[in-house]
């Protein structure tokens, strides 16, 4: 189904983080972008499509001040509003948002750090942009960001502080699929595994919180009302969000699941764990019969890795990028 | 990222640490009172009440270079003496034993079991020694009590710090009779049918088989997952894999150092002070290990170890050495460097100043 393509190589190789890829598309200039973290650097390539120019940019963690050591960054991601995209970078120390080709740092929240470390780590983890002016990003502390961000320049509040989650956020999901009649435009995960279900506006409201039987959820996804969820165990569930009801139970992988990432248009689902796989499903929700059918398609093995990002190229599905633990390189599939 | 990752990093570095110099005092027939003298002194100071205390309290990890300088002095709290390619060869050995461990281990919590098997190891060296045998044991109750109780999650967010630590470090090792390959077949766990369960409106679940079955040959046994049999006759051999400049470029995560690892630095010169140090020249007590089946061989590895592997270390001499403290304070003086201050002179003769004065000492 799909064929392996020319790799992009990368400066640094990519570090052991949940959902370490990250993929932008620009169509209007024929250029894809991807990032990939490595320690206390983002490596930003941006890639032509015609497969003749790629360029390399890294972006480093902002520190407060130069006496103290360069903090690890948890996440980089692209967040794609309707006015202007950006991309966001988190670290132990706190936030920066770019403008979408890492020219220029826009803005920097700073994370409350103790003076002396506390057995509770400090960091931000989990990005996700909601509707038309959020961006929302997850913190260790359980809490949710939620950032107002206006349609041009460098003026982004800090409108709320989401508090429900108990557990250390790890990843967050916008809807996807581009559907108006979607209720909920968030769903928030943590280290217990619980999700938490938001609908947006000037007050977050939270329409549900599913329980997680204590095993992190590293990856979630939601898309057409449906929230996918990949867990330490392998597994992934598919779950109605403002509902809980459990649609299905996938024992995906052998180990430990690091990304998982839809195509919205036609419905494929991308996951990718530890266990050196990368694997292609296909969802089908019908909301008529309140049934969500998942289906197997294709699986890759990375020889030798775990992977830690895995994500589509595009918006139905016709290729797909992944990134391993200490690999160089962005390896690429193409449909045949 | 987890501020509880250094009691593992150390312990279990020290335990390969040991594994290693065990099987290399055996193959060198090294009397049996030395070698255990040797072993004795090593675990005494790892294991030090005021050390671990430090040790086991929240903080970030050090950099690669201060943890290198920790476990050179710790090799060295004893009679023996390596030369420096034997320690960069240790070193080379220990880290990716670890690092090895680390990424096969099917879940994040299966580190603890991984360092109770090398608690487990080190209290079988110490066994007839009542007083060092109850520092070791005093060591397993704090790791119980600080790792126990943490989630699946916490562990995962311990083991991916160590492998951002560990990141890049590909040096082909061979213990025994395996050979490790710079990359590890990561696939593994007991048998998991591939089943998808679709809960159906009327909540019947409906199971089917959607991949075939893979897959997964795993020792069965969790605590014992790791054997290690350095077997006494083989030497072991480390090969410097011809890495490439990528993956040498690795980005230094600490580059101004943790004010702590200095400290950590000055407690373990302090220890060194109260342990027996012979002097120079006296050929009864001191002997020298050799990580290399010859003494050819191991100068030859010194003068063919690619650069970009080299730990940038000096072979600390326990006799006076203008050299070797002008090299200490220049290490110390790198601790203190921070990437934007200038002016280091004043710094750097500041920091140190313990070390200096236990160089100056012996």
């Amino acid at each position: 189904m799909y064929h392996k393509e020319k790799s992009i190589q990368i400066k640094n190789s990519a570090s052991a983080l949940y959902n370490n890829l990250c993929v932008l598309r620009i169509a209007p200039r024929r250029l894809t972008y991807f990032t990939v973290v490595h320690a206390n650097v983002v490596n930003m390539v941006s890639a032509s499509w015609d497969g003749l120019n790629y360029s390399h940019r890294q972006l480093q963690s902002k520190e407060p001040n130069v006496a103290t050591s360069p903090s690890l960054i948890m996440q980089a991601a692209f967040c794609v509003l309707p006015s202007r995209d950006l991309l966001v970078v988190t670290s132990q120390k706190g936030i920066q948002i770019y403008e979408s080709d890492g020219s220029i740092m826009v803005y920097w929240h700073a994370l409350d750090t103790p003076e002396t470390p506390t057995a509770q780590a400090v960091f931000a983890r989990g990005i996700a942009a909601v509707w038309e002016n959020y961006i929302c990003v997850g913190l260790s502390s359980c809490g949710i960001l939620v950032f107002d961000v206006p349609s041009k320049g460098s003026n982004i509040t800090l409108s709320e502080v989401l508090e429900e989650h108990k557990e250390p956020i790890t990843d967050l999901a916008q809807e996807c699929s581009g559907s108006q009649d979607c209720i909920a435009d968030l769903v928030s995960a943590d280290d217990s595994g619980t999700l938490c279900v938001w609908k947006s506006g000037e007050e977050f409201q939270l329409l549900n919180k599913i329980g997680g039987f204590d095993m992190s959820c590293s990856s979630v996804k939601l898309w057409k009302g449906t929230a996918v969820a990949g867990y330490g165990t392998g597994q992934i569930r598919l779950y109605e969000a403002v509902t809980g009801i459990l649609h299905a139970e996938v024992n995906a992988h052998a180990r430990w699941i690091y990304s998982l990432d839809i195509a919205p248009f036609s419905g494929l689902l991308l996951s990718a764990a530890e266990d050196s796989f990368v694997r292609v499903w296909h969802l089908t929700v019908t909301p008529e019969s309140n049934t969500v059918e998942v289906a197997h398609l294709h699986n890759e093995c990375v020889t030798d890795t775990q992977i830690c990002g895995a994500k589509f190229c595009d918006g139905d599905g016709y290729a797909f990028a992944v990134t391993g633990y200490d690999l160089n390189e962005i390896i690429r599939y193409t449909q045949t | 990222m987890s501020s509880r990752t250094l009691p593992l990093l150390f312990i279990n570095l020290g335990g390969e640490m040991l594994y290693i110099l065990d099987q290399r005092l055996r193959a060198q027939n090294i009397p049996a009172d030395k070698a255990k003298k040797v072993m004795n002194d090593i675990i005494t100071t790892m294991f030090n009440k005021k050390f671990l205390e430090e040790l086991f309290k929240p903080q970030e990890l050090y950099s690669k270079k201060a943890l290198r300088t920790v476990f050179d002095r710790l090799a060295h709290a004893s009679i023996m003496r390596l030369n420096q390619a034997s320690m960069d060869k240790l070193y080379d050995l220990m880290t990716m034993a670890f690092k090895y461990q680390v990424l096969l281990c099917p879940r994040p919590r299966d580190l603890l079991l991984v360092s109770f098997n090398h608690m487990d190891a080190i209290k079988e060296f110490v066994k007839d020694t009542a007083c060092i045998l109850a520092q070791v044991d005093e060591t397993y109750r704090q790791l119980i009590e600080m790792y126990a109780p943490l989630a699946s999650g916490e562990f995962q967010l311990i083991r991916q710090t160590l492998l951002i630590f560990f990141q890049d470090m590909h040096i082909r090792v061979s213990v025994g009779r395996t050979i490790l390959p710079t990359y590890f077949s990561a696939t593994g766990s007991p048998n998991w049918a591939q089943t998808c369960k679709t809960f159906q409106h009327t909540h019947t679940p409906k199971t089917e088989n959607m991949i075939q079955g893979y897959l997964v040959s795993w020792l069965s046994d969790q605590r014992r997952t790791f054997p290690h049999r350095y077997s006494v006759c083989r030497p072991v051999e480390t090969h410097m894999s011809g890495t490439s400049k990528r993956s040498a470029q690795h980005t230094k995560v600490n580059l101004v150092p943790n004010p702590l690892a200095k400290e950590e630095l000055n407690l373990l010169a302090k220890l060194m002070r109260g342990l027996e140090v012979p002097k120079a020249g006296n050929a009864d007590s001191g002997f020298r290990v050799n990580l290399f089946a010859t003494d050819e061989e191991e100068e030859e590895a010194l003068l063919s170890r690619p650069d970009e592997l080299s730990y940038g270390f000096i072979n600390i001499q326990a006799t006076k050495d203008q050299t070797a403290n002008a090299e200490l304070a220049k290490i110390m003086g790198e601790f203190s460097e921070s990437r934007e201050s200038p002016d280091l002179s004043t710094n750097a003769s500041s920091k140190g100043d313990d070390l200096l004065a236990m160089m100056d000492g012996l």
